[in-house]
């Protein structure tokens, strides 16, 4: 692949990252922390992905896998614990 | 060619992302993000995953794709529900602009049950359908 091309392509997807741990960062309540890493889980997906693409190595695509599989368990085990827990404010 | 459409799919699969991160950013409220988020990053997802298929061209490419498509698909809503389900449960604030909260009126936050009428049917039809 032209590496002009996959060095914008992993740019993008780095600010998308930057940008989703701003929210992170912010909250300002613990749902909106566990939508972000949910999105910073499927933006990792995607950049698994590319790298796949990159490197030739199509087993990458088994650890994208994974880290979609966790980030769906550790969403449901997040909103179990606010469910529980009863404070939206950390 | 084929390389071009390659491209193309991963530059749309990564400007998907950033527009997930950015509206994650600036939405003002916990729903209108999730709606930024879930459906954006999935869609990023499936661009990038497309365009992996593309680049293998191989069967067994193939269907891992299309598995982690499928999950993507598949749990991405169920999330969202779950966590939107725990946020409105625990109070976080709508934005003042919110224009329909069907809940509000119906809803206990204190006991977490419905209002009384709405109570009384949903207990006449659990007695109706446990005799």
């Amino acid at each position: 692949m032209d590496s002009l091309l996959l060095n914008s392509v992993y740019i993008l997807m780095s600010l998308a990252l930057l940008v989703a741990f701003l929210r992170l960062m912010k909250g300002p309540s613990l749902p909106d922390r566990v939508v972000a890493l949910e999105l910073i889980a499927s933006i990792v997906v995607g950049f698994v992905g590319v790298h796949a693409i990159d490197t030739g190595v199509a087993s990458l695509l088994d650890v994208a896998i994974v880290i979609a599989l966790m980030a769906f368990l550790a969403a449901i085990g997040f909103a179990r614990f606010i469910e529980r827990r009863g404070t939206a404010n950390d | 060619m084929i390389e071009w459409i390659i491209g193309i799919l991963m530059v749309l699969g990564s400007l998907f992302m950033l527009l997930a991160a950015v509206g994650i950013l600036r939405l003002p409220d916990l729903p209108t993000r999730m709606h930024a988020s879930t459906k954006a990053g999935a869609m990023g997802a499936i661009f990038i995953m497309t365009a992996v298929v593309l680049h293998f061209s191989t069967g067994i490419v193939l269907a891992r794709a299309l598995a982690i498509v499928l999950f993507i698909i598949m749990t991405a809503p169920i999330a969202a529900h779950v966590i939107a389900r725990a946020g409105y449960f625990v109070g976080v604030p709508l934005w003042r602009g919110t224009v329909k909260d069907e809940l509000r009126d119906h809803y206990d936050p204190i006991s977490h049950s419905l209002d009384h009428e709405e109570l009384t049917t949903l207990t006449a039809k659990q007695k109706k359908s446990s005799s």
